[in-house]
């Protein structure tokens, strides 16, 4: 556990985000945020439900637009300009709760299509991009199956192995995990460990503290649209600042 | 609960044949065959005991015969001296034009209605749903009517183009809407013409040639071509060159007002245009809600996936999203494509002359044949049924989601 907290942390700024806020509508869901990660961290965001974790790591790679403040994504600025957008989402990979495998293609085309139409990699080299990724997310014999074919688990790491195909500098999770069975949780969080172990940027929203306690360098508490507080794991975990976190907490640890 | 799984086959009892899973499917489908030869049989015996009774043979010499009346709108050569079979070749000729046409047509107004449906401007979404919800829930026949009588009788007369001083003027001096139906430049075919329609397929076939070679360089190379405007050079620029080598051998005979009517140009008669026209809508507004149901089925994680990969909206739609909507669309379209063509026997009511009309109307009135009229008439409505339902079929299975 001691040694992957060491994991080394460059002084270079991955994804900052200035005074970013956000509305749906009337609504505002994200007030006034202000995140700095470095490369190489490892970031957790938990939070209740409706807090805006997910808005807030989607508007990372331009799936939702944010209104007010700056997100600036190795050195991009995130603007209107689709140049802008192309160039981060290229180097930002994001996994989604519900996997989001495209069902008409194969394992192996999954993994492809993005090489092939964003990147104009070469079919043969992309399929064995694919093929080393799929083998690092321990699947390689489904290459040719469905997506429909698999259990979840594996959907999710095929998830993983098709963003990291395209060679991100960061990665994005969105509660991988909370779709599945408690037998598959494990096999995909010892997927995104070895992905934090070589150094990957990850910020991930997701309730298993067992992952953030290991894997974390900084857990972030959100609720009602504002970071609400933010530490290490251990001092995160042991020590809660504002009674908020500490209700949340005792609420998901608690039983 | 069926839990068991392969109990030994040597203990068979007879009465397993009911209590098994295994035999009892075969039972019932023994005894629903059984009962199915029974019933045919004793129809078939019934109708021809009762032929003979009246003193009635089926014979289908009649179609030889001259059919002795005349048709306003035909593609083949007919006079009221050709055969009956030429008749119903006629009739199922402007079957199959008018339902080809009805079902482009309705597909066009289909995707482009679906696809507003779901835009994000208030007023064109509910101007599309207005449209769907209108056409399709009266019925079609309404529909025929509705447009026949407005161009019979709003529109106006071909005398009208008449005098110096005309009630009515072509438009843009080529057009004529009448009260008859609409004139239209039509093509001239001069020597050579041949060669520049040929050149003109050909270059379709480029385009698609093209576009497959494209995408496999693509996918070997890595190198992407442009295609836009590459396959519109295709497209046009050889035929237009063959056009010019060939000394424009295709002209435009435009329609005239000879006497009392257009002479020259094409003729496109009234209850074409309506019969056309209303199937068109009518079938588009469900073709519509197909086309809405199946971008919907695909859900919005797909087009984000595809987006958060770097993909661009473009290829998102027909990398990803597309590939999965026509799953969706194409099974209940080949039933709006059947739909149009058995309703296109509703021509009658207009006066077009249509299988129905020709053959299964004035045909077996003349002649009283009229249980082979019918049964020429649903073989011809089985086969074209059953030829799209294949048709559509097989690119159905060659698109389907493999699973499991
Ligand atoms: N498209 C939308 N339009 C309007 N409101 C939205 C939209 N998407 C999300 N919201 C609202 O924004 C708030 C934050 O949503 P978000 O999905 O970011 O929450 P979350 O923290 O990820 O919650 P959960 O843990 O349930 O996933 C919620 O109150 C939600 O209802
Ligand atoms: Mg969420």
């Amino acid at each position: 556990m001691a040694e992957t907290a060491q994991m080394k942390v460059s002084d270079e700024v991955a994804i900052r985000i200035d005074n970013m806020n956000k509305w749906y509508g009337a609504f505002h869901v994200l007030r006034d945020i202000d995140l700095t990660v470095h490369r190489g961290e490892r970031i957790v965001i938990c939070g209740p439900s409706g807090s805006g974790k997910s808005t807030l790591i989607r508007c990372i790679n331009a799936l939702e637009e944010h209104q007010k403040g700056s997100i600036e994504v190795d050195g991009t600025l995130l603007s209107s300009d689709l140049k802008n957008i192309d160039k981060i989402r290229s180097e930002v990979g994001m996994c989604f709760q519900h996997f989001n495998l495209f069902p008409h293609l194969t394992i192996l085309e999954n993994c492809t299509l993005a090489p092939i139409w964003v990147r104009k990699t070469p079919k043969k080299e992309a399929e064995e991009t694919a093929m080393h990724f799929l083998e690092k997310v321990k699947i390689p014999d489904q290459a040719n199956k469905y997506p429909g074919q698999l259990s979840g688990g594996q959907q999710q790491r095929v998830a993983i192995a098709r963003s990291l195909c395209m060679r991100p500098r960061i990665m994005l999770f969105d509660e991988p995990t909370s779709a599945l069975d408690p037998e598959m949780i494990k096999e995909v969080l010892d997927t995104m460990i070895e992905l934090a172990e070589e150094g990957m940027t990850m910020l991930c929203v997701t309730h298993e503290m067992g992952f953030a306690r290991q894997v974390a360098n900084r857990v972030i508490f959100m609720d009602e649209g504002q970071i609400v507080e933010q530490n290490e794991p251990e001092a995160f975990f042991n020590n809660p600042q504002s009674p908020r976190t500490q209700l949340f907490l005792s609420q998901i640890l608690g039983h | 609960m069926t839990t068991f799984s392969d109990p030994p086959k040597a203990s068979f009892r007879p009465s397993m044949l009911l209590s098994d899973t295994r035999y009892r499917s075969i039972t019932f489908q023994v005894i629903a065959l059984a009962l199915l030869v029974t019933a045919i049989w004793y129809l078939g015996s019934n109708l021809a005991a009762n032929l003979r009774a009246a003193g009635l043979n089926i014979s289908f010499q009649f179609l030889g015969n001259p059919a002795g009346y005349d048709i306003n709108q035909t593609l083949i050569p007919y006079t009221s001296q050709s055969s009956n079979l030429q008749a119903a070749w006629v009739g199922i000729i402007n079957t199959l034009l008018v339902s080809f046409l009805a079902c482009v047509t309705a597909t066009i107004f289909g995707v482009i209605a679906g696809v507003l449906r779901l835009s994000n401007n208030w007023l064109v979404r509910k101007l599309m749903a207005g449209y769907v919800e209108i056409f399709r829930n009266i019925p079609v026949l309404i529909w025929i009517l509705i447009i026949y009588t407005i161009m019979t009788a709003a529109m106006p007369a071909p005398s009208a183009f008449r005098g110096d001083d005309p009630a009515s003027t072509m438009m843009l001096g080529s057009f004529a809407f009448t009260n008859r139906g609409v004139y239209i430049p039509g093509p001239v075919w001069g020597p050579g013409s041949m060669i520049v329609m040929a050149t003109f397929v050909a270059s379709v076939i480029g385009v698609f040639a093209y576009r497959r070679y494209a995408t496999k360089l693509l996918y070997d190379t890595g190198r992407l071509l442009p295609m836009l405007w590459p396959s519109v050079a295709i497209l046009l620029l050889p035929t237009i060159i063959m056009f010019f080598i060939m000394g424009m051998p295709i002209g435009l005979d435009y329609p005239a007002l000879k006497g009392f009517n257009f002479r020259g140009g094409i003729q496109i008669g009234a209850p074409l245009i309506a019969l056309w026209f209303a199937l068109s809508i009518y079938t588009g507004a469900f073709i519509a809600e197909n086309v809405r149901a199946g971008i919907q089925a695909v859900s919005r994680g797909q087009s984000e996936a595809a987006a958060a990969l770097g993909l661009r909206p473009g290829r998102v739609m027909n990398l990803v999203v597309l590939p999965q909507a026509l799953r969706v669309i194409i099974p209940p379209l080949i039933s709006n494509y059947l739909n149009i063509t058995k309703n296109s026997s509703l021509a009658i009511l207009v006066g077009y002359a249509d299988i129905t009309a020709t053959l299964g109307g004035i045909t077996l009135n003349q002649t009283g044949r009229a249980i082979e009229c019918v049964v020429l008439l649903m073989l011809f409505y089985l086969v074209i049924s059953l030829g799209i339902s294949m048709v559509m079929n097989v690119y159905n299975n060659a698109t389907k989601l493999k699973e499991r």
